[in-house]
Parts: structure tokens; sequence; C-alpha cells
């Protein structure tokens, strides 16, 4: 920043930044932007969750008791996975986090592209608004809305679906897509030129390495979706022929490109929690992360070797046995880099002098269950087994162990960790562990038992099941009930600590809190580091 | 180390009960109530896959619970009341090296019956039957080319018009029957969008495609009626296009055969298949 920029800013006083909604709208602050953001996952994530209270209360017991119309279940499905996935991880995790904490701990006053940084955000509301009007069209012949699940396969997302529903659902993925995109571009500028002096690459927390190869991911991955989804438009309105055999085209072209992007994603969705979660463990075990290195780097190798597995998600379409091969072997080669950062972990916490706070309660369980999670990926790798265990509830439990529970654990552990920061004030430690432990028991029992539904034979996208599957199917709707129960307790909590409002200070958590955004005040200032801090 | 093999042999002394034990309950051929493991197997591949599950069930289950002791150690051996103290510890290049190099043994440990069951799978055996399934929004349809090529649409019995004893969802008017510990090559294809055909009991699933000819084979090794329901989403009433394969002494499949030939020249299929591709397997 040059001087008279900043001279101009020292005379400001209390007049340093718009008011009212033209500070949200026209916001160039990123603590605004990583606020806004964290906000509207919150929303988002009130819907999705309902979706899921009404997938599960349709799956509670054998017949069709909510969903008569089959169609609308699918389209809950769909919306289910599209929220969740583009309306609450990835605003959450980067949007909100990764704006809010990524200029403090490197000592940047703001983002280096603080305008761009506001499109990013408002983008989401424009999708997210394509993505609800899609409801309201008509999808397959006589019913509303985009039944084809998160994954939008061709045929059934083209000639399958000839209302226009499927067509919002494509423009409102474009918006988030074009937000992530140019998000990214302003992450990746802002960590590799506006570290502080002394902070090296190699000096940086481990939350921003997490940061900088997700963003990397979305920067290569999302075009390949937009091309895809394109192909998918093109095809419903413009007379191509990409997907559709009887123009020589073929269905599964779709699938290698949406999973060249699909499987980054899934990574994209992860790796900011790893970030979160060495943030976490370090303070609370007191210590500083093991083996920081192999940590930053082992994230690398997930992202690298995350862009060449992706058919792992086709095992069943037909592919030769030396291509299923080679992915198998591929797949499984990421099991030594994750297993490294969770051996890290735990060598962190080795040790230490562990104070199990909610943040820390909270990234525990991350590590012992995004292991569960991983080692029925490790499963599933391998194509041999996946032949019976693809398109079962084996694979909704895989990813559910990993997303709806390692990574909304990851989430829950930042939002603690980092609320007295964000907001000033301290949360009831008591809501929070009971919060904790009531999400730690439902998604357990929510998703536990849908392994075994899986072995037995359960399809997924189902929405109603022969009647052996009754019994774990109930225990399964049980078990969501009390997560979104908890969920409650949750706003509860959130509600209190507003209300109390008992100040936090600059650093809440002890000595272990290393980085730079505990030495700022809680909240920090509207602007911070007008002087460059000097890391030592 | 003695205690290691000792916990592994019992890890998967526990996977095998857990797993026959959700066999005993099973109903040969489709799911039984509060079924924990796959379904029982009737064909050489689906065994082999059955117990490549539980060898994997054994690894997976011995690293969880390695995790979780060592997280239970954490927090009772070093949480702050009882250990105040945290030491400086950041580095141990003999430990790193340690757990790098043992997953990588177990993966390749993994990896070899993994890529032998892959290959038995995928290496077609000389067939003795060839039929061919069709997908379709909603119902399954099968021709038997070596049989004057017959076709029939297999679609699900609604629930009012089951009779007593047939499994709800996945019951069928017409079945796919097939003859005893032959090998039976199964060509699949799709005619509108993409389904997937699957018995779980021959451990097979193979997607059905728009424009392309997938297969797979099984030898079924036992008679009797196995069933499976379509794995890929594929509209509305994906939950409602089972597929049934009955499998029976090879005099009975001849019979069956001279019958249907007469009973399904005569009724034409509901929906005439229309497949715009070559007719041999793709790649």
């Amino acid at each position: 920043m040059d001087a008279i920029a900043h001279g101009a800013h020292v005379d400001h006083n209390g007049h340093a930044h718009p008011h009212g909604w033209r500070r949200y709208l026209y916001s160039t602050n990123h603590k605004d932007i990583g606020t806004m953001y964290l906000v509207f996952a919150m929303i988002a994530g009130v819907i999705g969750g309902i979706a899921s209270m009404l997938i599960r209360g349709e799956l509670m017991f054998p017949g069709l008791q909510i969903f008569h119309e089959t169609h609308y279940y699918d389209v809950t499905v769909t919306e289910h996975g599209l929220i969740m996935i583009f309306f609450v991880l990835m605003p959450s995790m980067i949007g909100g986090f990764g704006n809010w904490m990524i200029p403090l701990m490197i000592g940047s006053p703001d983002m280096a592209f603080p305008r761009m940084n506001n499109i990013s955000f408002w983008l989401l509301p424009a999708s997210f608004a394509l993505m609800m009007c899609s409801l309201f069209f008509v999808g397959e012949p006589g019913s509303y809305g985009a039944g084809t699940g998160w994954t939008l396969y061709a045929p059934l997302s083209t000639s399958g679906h000839p209302g226009p529903a499927m067509d919002f659902v494509i423009l409102s993925i474009h918006l988030a897509g074009a937000s992530s995109i140019l998000g990214a571009i302003n992450f990746i500028t802002t960590i590799f030129n506006m570290r502080a002096p002394g902070m090296t690459m190699h000096r940086m927390p481990l939350f921003v390495w997490a940061e900088l190869v997700t963003v990397f991911l979305l920067l290569l991955s999302l075009p390949v979706l937009a091309g895809a989804i394109t192909m998918l438009l093109t095809d419903r309105n413009f007379g191509t022929t990409f997907f559709d055999p009887q123009g020589g085209g073929d269905p599964l072209l779709f699938q290698h490109l949406f999973w060249f992007f699909g499987h980054p994603e899934v990574y994209i969705l992860i790796l900011p929690g790893f970030g979160i979660i060495s943030q976490i463990v370090a303070t609370f075990s007191k210590k500083p992360v093991f083996g920081y290195l192999g940590m930053a780097y082992a994230m690398v190798a997930i992202g690298g070797i995350g862009f060449v597995v992706w058919a792992h998600h086709m095992y069943n379409v037909g592919m030769s046995a030396s291509v299923q091969a080679y992915f198998i072997a591929a797949t499984m080669v990421i099991a030594v880099p994750t297993g490294v950062k969770i051996f890290s972990w735990i060598a962190t916490m080795w040790g230490g002098a562990v104070e199990f706070k909610t943040p820390m309660l909270w990234a525990v369980g991350f590590i012992f269950l995004f292991v569960i999670g991983g080692v029925t990926g490790v499963v599933l790798a391998n194509a041999g087994v996946d032949r019976e265990l693809h398109g079962t509830y084996y694979v909704v439990a895989h990813f559910h162990y990993v997303m709806a529970i390692a990574a909304i654990f990851a989430i829950f552990g930042g939002w603690y960790y980092w609320f007295p920061k964000i907001t000033g004030y301290m949360y009831n430690e008591t809501i929070g562990k009971l919060h904790f432990w009531l999400t730690f028991i439902g998604v357990n029992i929510a998703f536990f038992p849908q392994h075994f539904l899986g072995m037995a034979g359960m399809p997924r996208r189902i929405a109603d099941y022969p009647d052996a599957f009754a019994g774990w199917n109930l225990i399964s709707s049980i078990g969501a009930y009390i997560a979104g129960f908890a969920a409650l307790v949750f706003f509860y909590g959130l509600a209190q600590a507003f209300l109390r409002k008992e100040p936090a200070a600059a650093n809440p958590w002890g000595a272990g809190a290393t980085t730079l955004e505990w030495t700022m005040p809680s909240p920090p200032p509207f602007h911070t580091y007008d002087t460059l801090p000097l890391v030592r | 180390m003695k205690a290691f093999s000792r916990l592994t042999a019992m890890a998967a002394g526990a996977a095998a009960l857990l797993t026959s034990a959700g066999a005993s309950l099973a109903g040969l051929g489709q799911p039984s109530d509060w079924q924990m493991g796959l379904q029982d197997s009737v064909t050489p591949v689906m065994d082999d896959i059955t117990s490549f599950n539980t060898f994997l069930f054994a690894i997976t289950t011995a690293i969880a619970v390695f995790v979780l002791v060592l997280l239970a150690i954490i927090i009772l051996r070093f949480n702050a009341r009882v250990h105040p103290v945290p030491s400086r510890t950041t580095h141990n290049t003999p430990l790193e090296i340690l757990w790098t190099i043992i997953p990588v043994i177990i993966l390749a440990v993994i990896a070899v019956p993994s890529f032998r069951l892959l290959f038995i799978q995928l290496d077609v055996p000389k067939p003795d039957l060839t039929i061919k399934a069709t997908g379709k929004q909603w119902l399954w349809s099968y021709s038997y080319p070596d049989n004057g090529n017959f076709e029939f649409d297999s679609t699900v019995v609604a629930d009012k018009d089951l009779k007593p004893g047939q499994p709800r969802l996945l019951t069928v008017d017409n079945e796919v029957v097939v003859p005893v510990n032959k090998v039976v090559h199964v060509l699949v294809t799709g005619a509108d969008v993409i389904h997937s055909f699957t018995v779980p009991s021959f451990g097979i699933r193979i997607d059905a495609i728009p424009g392309r000819v997938n297969d797979t084979w099984f030898k079924a090794t036992r008679e009797g009626t196995y069933y499976g329901q379509c794995s890929e989403l594929c509209g509305v009433d994906h939950s409602f296009m089972p597929i049934v394969v009955r499998v029976v002494s090879e005099a009975e499949f001849n019979t069956w055969v001279g019958q249907a030939k007469q009973k399904y020249a005569a009724e034409a299929p509901a929906q005439p298949t229309a497949i715009a591709a070559a007719s041999a397997p793709s790649r």
C-alpha cells in the first residue's frame, strides 16, 4: 500500500468504512466478506439439513410416506447434495474461514483483490436463487425440479429432464463455479505475494497451506466442470449431441469430465478441514504440529494425486481391466500421505498437555471418524469389491463419514476455535460440549448402519426399499433426528453467546495459540496490519 | 510380533463371525432383516469377493482400532491435568519413515488379491449361454439370442398384486431363467438413460448405458431365485425395476426355453428395444 493511501486511511477516524447495507453489498473487507460467507453457509445448511430430514423421514419405514410422487424424492436428494457441497461446505471453509483467517495469519491487511472478493461472495446468493428457481420449473415430464442426483449424469439430465429445471441448475452451478474460481485467483495471489516480512512459505500456518492447495484444485478442476455442464446445456438447448449416442456422442464422456472435477472436489471439501484440525490440535496440545514439512507436502501430494484418480467413481461403466487396475493403484497411493497426516496429528498430541475444550473435542472426533471414512474409501478403491458396493448405501456411508461427519466436525471445530476472535464473545463451553456430544452420537447412529445396508445390497437414491432393509433404516433415521436436534443446540448456543456478550481476550487459548490472528484484538479492528508485523 | 498377529487373527475371526452371522440370517439371494454383511454367494466370483472383503475388513478394523487406542492413550495419559508440561518434540525421522513405509506395505498386500479378483471378474470365460439385458425406464427387457432371440419385459409386481412369500419391490412378472453350473455371458445396454444391472448373490454389477454394450458373466452353482435392483438413478421409478434370475437344472431350463419361445413370440414386448449401437461388447 503506498504512503498516500495509508495517510488517507488514518485520517478517516470512525468513518473508515461504509455503514448500513452498503457496508455489505459493496464490501471490500475480508472480515465482513468472511462473515457473510459464514452466515450464508449457516442458512444454506439449515435448508440442506431440512432436505436430509425429509429424506430420512421417507426412509424411516418401508413404503412411501412423504414422497408419494417419487420424482420429488430424487429432487430432494439432488438438492441436499448440491446445497451441502456448494453452499455449505465450500463457502464456510474457503470463503468463510479462509477469508477471515488467511490475511490475519500471514500478516496481510486484506486480500490481493478486495473488490473481486466481494463478487465471489455475492455470486453465491445469486447461484442459490437460481437453484431454488429450478424447483418451480418442470424437470422430468409431469413434475418439477431436477432429480438427477448431484452428479447430473446424462442422459437423465439431458433427454431425461426435458423441462427447464435442469437448465436452472446448470446456470446455478456456473455461478457457483465462477465464484470459486475468482476466489481461487484471489487466495493464490494473496498467499504468494502478500505475506508479511519474515513469513516465508515454510513458516505459514498449516491452515494457509491447506487453503493454498485447495484453491489450486479449484482453479484447475472447476473449468472442466464448467465445460461439462455447458455441454449439457448445449445438448439440451442447442442441438449438440456430446452425450447422445444417436448423434455420435457418449454418455461416458460426461462422466469422465464430471469426475475429473468431481474427485479433486472431494479433496477441496476436506483439505481446509485438515488445515483447521492442524491449528486446533497444536493449540490445545500446547505443542507445534509434528512434522510441519511432512504435513504441508502431504497436502500437496493429496491434491496432486487427486487429479489422476477420477475413474474410481466409474468402475462399473465398462472400462477395461487394465484401466481399472491403474485407477485402483493410483487411488490407494493417496492413503499414504493421508496416513502421514493422521499419525502426525496423533504425534502432535503425544507428549502434549492436552486441554479438551470444545474445539479440541471436534478435532479428536475428526481424527477418529475420518479414519473410519477413509478406510471404507480404501475398500471402495478396490474395483473388485466396488463391483458389489458401488451404487449402494456403503458408498453413502463412506462419503457421509468423510463429509457430513469429518468435514462438518472440522467446520464446527474451527467455528468454536475462532468464534471468540471473529465476534469478540466467548461461547458457552457447556452448550458447546453438549452440541458436540449430541452431534457425535447422532451422526454415528445415522451413518454407521448404512455400511450394513450397503453390504446387504440396498441401492442408493431409492425412495422405497425391500422390507428387509427396514431395521437399519429406522436406526439411521433416528440418528439423523438426533443430529438434527443437535443443530438446534448449535443455534441456541450461538444466540446465547450473542446475548450473554462475555468478552473474549485477544488470545483465549493460551500459549498453544501461536499464529498471528491471536495477536490481534477480539474482534479485530475493521482494518488490521496497517503496519505490517515483523515475523521472526 | 506375536501379539499383533494374534490381534489380527482375532479381528479376522470377529469379521468372519460378523459376516457369517449376517449370512446365516440372509435369505438366499435376497437381503434379510438386520443383515450386516454381504449376501450369500452362489458363484465363484462372489466367493472371491466375499473372502477379499473379509480380508479388507480385518485390515480396516485393525487400523481403526489402532488409531482409537492411540487416541485413548492420549486422552488418558497426556491430558493437561496429569501431564501439565508439554514436550517440544516436533520430529522423529525413523518414526516418520516407518509410518510411510508400513502403509505402503499394507497397500501392496491389499493390491495382490485385489488385482487377482479384478481379472477374474473381467476375463470372460467361454460362455455356455449368452443373454442380453436392456435397461429401460422402468423395467428390464431380456433376450436370448442363443435360443431364437425371443425377448420379454420383466416388470416389478405392484404391492397389491403380490402373492404370499413374494418379496415386496423385488418380485417381477417374468424372471430371467438360466441353467445351473453354466457360464452365462450377460450383455447389457440401456435404451434411454443409464441403468445398472446387478445381482448381489452373483457378485456382478455392470452399467446399462445407451449406445454401449457392456458385458459381465456369472456361473451360478446353486439353484434358486436371486434378486437385484437397478443401481443407477434413472428417473422416477428407479426404486421399482428389480432384476430376478431363477437358476434351474439344465433340463428344466430347456423346458422353459421351449415354453418361452411360444409365450414371448405371441406377446410382443411393451416397449420395443431400440438401440443405435454395435452389437459387440465395447471396451
